[in-house]
């Protein structure tokens, strides 16, 4: 039946849509945050000698760090391969909500009400684009001029 | 302070050419289907001689290298508001340059987005 084929096809197509949102926006925090790790760890300072630069490799959280942030790139690339980047900003945008709450979980940080209120601006935000279509297709009236 | 403000410039604006070409590129390239390990070295290999892409992700490594030299002579609550204002101005030019149509709930969550980063880097 067609019409089955079409309803199965639309929700594989969402499903493989936020199973690349949800890998973007975890491989972008996380990868932030061994980079983060990492470059505490070693302590660097700014140096004119390559050789600096290169030794940041040595360390296990820098090297896991950049790994997850080719993941982010490749997943990044993928959803635009099929999503409007006026889709793409804000859902990724949960990588700030889930950044403070890895930042009070490892690193001790202290969550403010300012900043409360602002992660739940984001995740409204999220929310607000996450169930529609990612390549809009408007019609007349929906539009905003 | 004015050469943080070159940074943050400069930032915003790699930034936002950055994620408009890579954008531009990719919905050229349509969507992508195969993601087993050999399609995907594919992919990356024929995306690499795709200009709008290598010039796209040139912008963006310089956008996050004036951001870190940003934050080495500015606060981190003067840096990160920036990314805020980059998630407006993306949107108005994806509208502008890459003809996405954007109904009330975009945008409606790029300015809620754009106010939630503000409050969070307070």
């Amino acid at each position: 039946m067609p019409a089955l084929d079409l309803t199965t096809e639309t929700s594989r197509r969402q499903m493989k849509n936020h199973v690349f949102v949800i890998l973007a926006v975890i491989a972008n925090t996380l990868g932030n945050f061994l980079l983060t790790l990492g470059m505490r760890a070693i302590d660097f300072k700014l140096s004119a000698s390559p050789i600096d630069y290169i030794r940041i490799f040595a360390n296990p959280w820098i090297d896991a760090g950049v790994i997850l942030l080719i993941v982010w790139l490749v997943a990044q690339l993928s959803l635009l391969s099929w999503a409007d980047l006026s889709y793409v900003l804000p859902i990724t945008a949960a990588s700030y909500v889930l950044t403070a709450v890895l930042g009070k979980l490892f690193l001790a940080e202290s969550i403010s009400i300012l900043r409360w209120s602002g992660i739940l601006l984001i995740s409204v935000g999220v929310t607000t684009v996450i169930g529609t279509s990612p390549k809009a297709r408007l019609s007349a009236e929906e539009m905003v001029p | 302070m004015m050469i943080a403000w070159l940074f943050l410039l400069t930032s915003v604006l790699t930034g936002t050419a950055g994620d408009l070409l890579m954008a531009k590129g990719m919905s050229d390239h349509g969507e992508i289907y195969d993601f087993r390990p050999r399609a995907l070295l594919r992919m990356i290999t024929r995306l690499s001689g795709n200009g709008h892409i290598a010039i796209g992700i040139l912008a963006q490594a310089v956008s996050f290298f004036s951001f870190v030299a940003l934050l080495t002579v500015a606060e981190l609550s003067f840096a990160v508001p920036a990314t805020a204002l980059g998630m407006v101005i993306k949107t108005i030019f994806a509208k502008l340059f890459l003809n996405e149509q954007i109904g009330r709930r975009r945008w409606a969550a790029a300015v809620l987005v754009s106010f939630g980063v503000l409050l969070v880097s307070l």
